[in-house]
């Protein structure tokens, strides 16, 4: 099976990028039909559509919208592209070749909500993207896409891009609002939603790249149109950033319940210099790991990844061959965390700290045997006791290794060495 | 004493009136001084950035320590962040880090002799299926090895 580029198609041609390409191949002639129709019919239909978050945590998206209060109180959508989460570039494709698609779908995602300001938050990193971003809304706005009364619909809409400054919190959207309020980027409890109260206590929606992108689409063709890809309940297209010990990594635009094994296989051209799959992160670093028996089986839509135990998450496959340590993974991915807490709550802040050091003791040839279950038990204490799912998001990958492949670390605390590869380049690596 | 350009303030003057309210000026404001501080931010930066947005030091210094593209020492002038995270980790971010640390003699965070060089480790940047990679100050250098990416490095002065 190949790839479904519903969102993608023209990705591979530069003239899409700017404006006149991108009307070139009928751009923007979604927005003039959205405006005509009623703003409760585009949350309808995209209700409709069976859109979920394409960002991680997969909630529907039309669902998100109507949390919204219904009356003329200002509000705000932000557009979340700090895309942190490890394994995932996704919406930094989307950003650099076709920058219009995305302000295309959040004008009308914002005509939908009643929003006459919006933000694109940008990871600091993506100095190109953003530098993509505000040339195509630049563009926009002289072509009167942007501004007061857009396309002579008497709708008013402005749109900025804000750039973080290199915090994988600020992904999640609280974290985001106070990284754009002008405060550490801490997430805040909720509730109240953002939808109720968030950026400057107004009502604010925050969704990802890629999901404000597939409004446009689904606002073209319909929801019935949207809904022939996917399942029931995992609807649609979506993008998965393959990544790791694969031949050809990269983005790909795939049906939702696309099975894992033709990812690989087929879209991703196997395993590098001939080795075997070991494991596979599903959806970003904070996905629990599959076993490869695990992962072949699988296919990629919520429900599916969720039966076997994981998450779809961003979409991120991180392929692992057979030549990989899972002790030496595992301390990466610790380190991440540890790094990426934000110090807010204690059982995160603590957790993430002493689990990189459990961790990074057994790498160091220290390890005891009884710290592997040590690792279970911190672990176990970070879930469900925070204030955002970062802890949460440390934990999961600390269980899935150490119960999944316990026999590596038991025989790295007995032997002071990598079962796999002997010894692990870690020394100055690591801290 | 560190004082902005008068370029500079009139950046950080145009970031003021930009959001909704002042403080969301603090991020931007503090990647235009650290642009003319030589790529780095002290107290004289924070203490002149405070009195020219009339916002308290104190809410700027946080913002400053929370971020990590905002450095809290003096780095080279090519600042060379290797990319560490899992998906390059498995494609040789390791082997890569060792070799440029040994061609440009000096060790992690540290400026070299010359001035020219800080290497770093950096998290996740987004650009795993071009693993392993760098970013050298704003560009991204993609699908390294030790030696095409001590190639670039060379090249920059």
């Amino acid at each position: 099976m190949s790839e479904t580029k519903l969102l993608s198609e023209h990705y591979d041609k530069d003239e899409f990028i700017g404006l006149a390409g991108y009307k070139k191949h009928g751009g923007y002639e979604v927005l003039a039909k959205a405006l005509k129709m009623q703003p409760q019919q585009i949350i309808d239909e995209v209700k409709a559509s069976g859109l979920r978050g394409r960002g991680g945590a997969g909630f529907s998206t039309g669902t998100k919208w109507s949390f919204l209060p219904k009356n003329n109180e200002p509000r705000y959508l932000l557009c979340n592209a700090d895309e942190g989460e490890p394994g995932t570039f996704k919406d930094r494709l989307m950003m650099e070749r076709a920058p219009h698609q995305l302000i295309e779908g959040m004008i009308i995602s914002s005509f939908a909500i009643g929003s006459k300001k919006s933000y694109i938050y940008v990871r600091g990193e993506y100095h190109y993207p953003i530098a993509v971003l505000e040339k195509a809304i630049r563009e926009a706005y002289d072509a009167g896409l942007l501004g007061k009364n857009i396309l002579g619909s008497g709708f008013d809409h402005d749109m900025d891009v804000y750039s973080g400054a290199g915090a994988y919190i600020c992904g999640e959207e609280t974290g985001m609002i106070s990284s754009l309020e002008g405060l550490k980027g801490q997430p805040k409890l909720k509730p109240p939603f953002p939808a109720v109260q968030g950026y400057l206590r107004k009502p604010t929606i925050v969704n990802n790249v890629e999901t404000l992108a597939a409004v446009v689409p689904i606002i073209k063709d319909g929801a019935a149109a949207y809904r022939k890809f996917g399942t029931e309940k995992s609807a649609g297209t979506k993008f998965f950033s393959l990544s790791g010990n694969v031949n050809k990594p990269g983005n790909y635009e795939v049906p939702l319940a696309y099975p894992m094994k033709d990812m690989i296989y087929k879209l991703g051209g196997g395993i590098r210099n001939g080795k075997k799959l070991k494991a596979v992160i599903p959806g970003g670093s904070s996905a629990p790991v599959l076993t490869a028996e695990e992962a072949e089986k699988v296919l990629l839509d919520y429900e599916s990844i969720a039966a076997a135990g994981s998450m779809l998450g961003s979409g991120a496959i991180i392929v692992l061959d057979d030549s990989q340590c899972m002790v030496d993974c595992l301390a990466n991915l610790t380190h991440f965390y540890h790094h990426e807490s934000c110090g807010q709550c204690t059982p995160c802040r603590e957790g993430t700290g002493w689990v990189d050091k459990i961790v990074h003791s057994i790498l160091s040839g220290r390890g005891r045997l009884q710290d592997i279950d040590l690792l279970l038990k911190v672990a176990d204490n970070m879930k469900g006791r925070t204030i955002c799912a970062l802890s949460d998001a440390a934990a999961l990958p600390v269980i899935s290794f150490v119960t999944k492949f316990r026999d590596e670390f038991e025989y790295y605390v007995r032997e002071g060495r990598s079962k796999v590869k002997g010894t692990v380049l870690y020394a100055e690596m690591h801290h | 004493m560190f004082q902005l350009s008068p370029e500079g303030l009139g950046q950080v003057k145009k970031e003021l009136a930009r959001y909704e309210t002042k403080e969301s000026a603090i991020i931007p404001s503090l990647y235009v001084a650290q642009k003319e501080n030589k790529g780095w931010i002290n107290e004289d930066v924070i203490r002149h950035l405070s009195q020219v947005m009339e916002i308290p030091e104190s809410r700027i210094n946080e913002v400053f320590k929370f971020y990590t593209m905002f450095n809290q020492k003096p780095v080279g002038r090519h600042h060379v962040q290797i990319c560490s995270t899992l998906s390059c980790h498995i494609n040789g971010a390791p082997e890569l880090t060792a070799h440029i640390c040994k061609e440009l003699k000096v060790g992690m965070d540290q400026v070299t002799e010359d001035g020219r060089f800080t290497v770093s480790r950096a998290e996740c940047l987004g650009s795993c299926g071009t693993a392993p990679m760098m970013q050298v100050n704003d560009k991204y250098y993609e699908n390294l090895t030790p030696e095409s990416a001590m190639n670039i490095l060379r090249g920059l002065k």
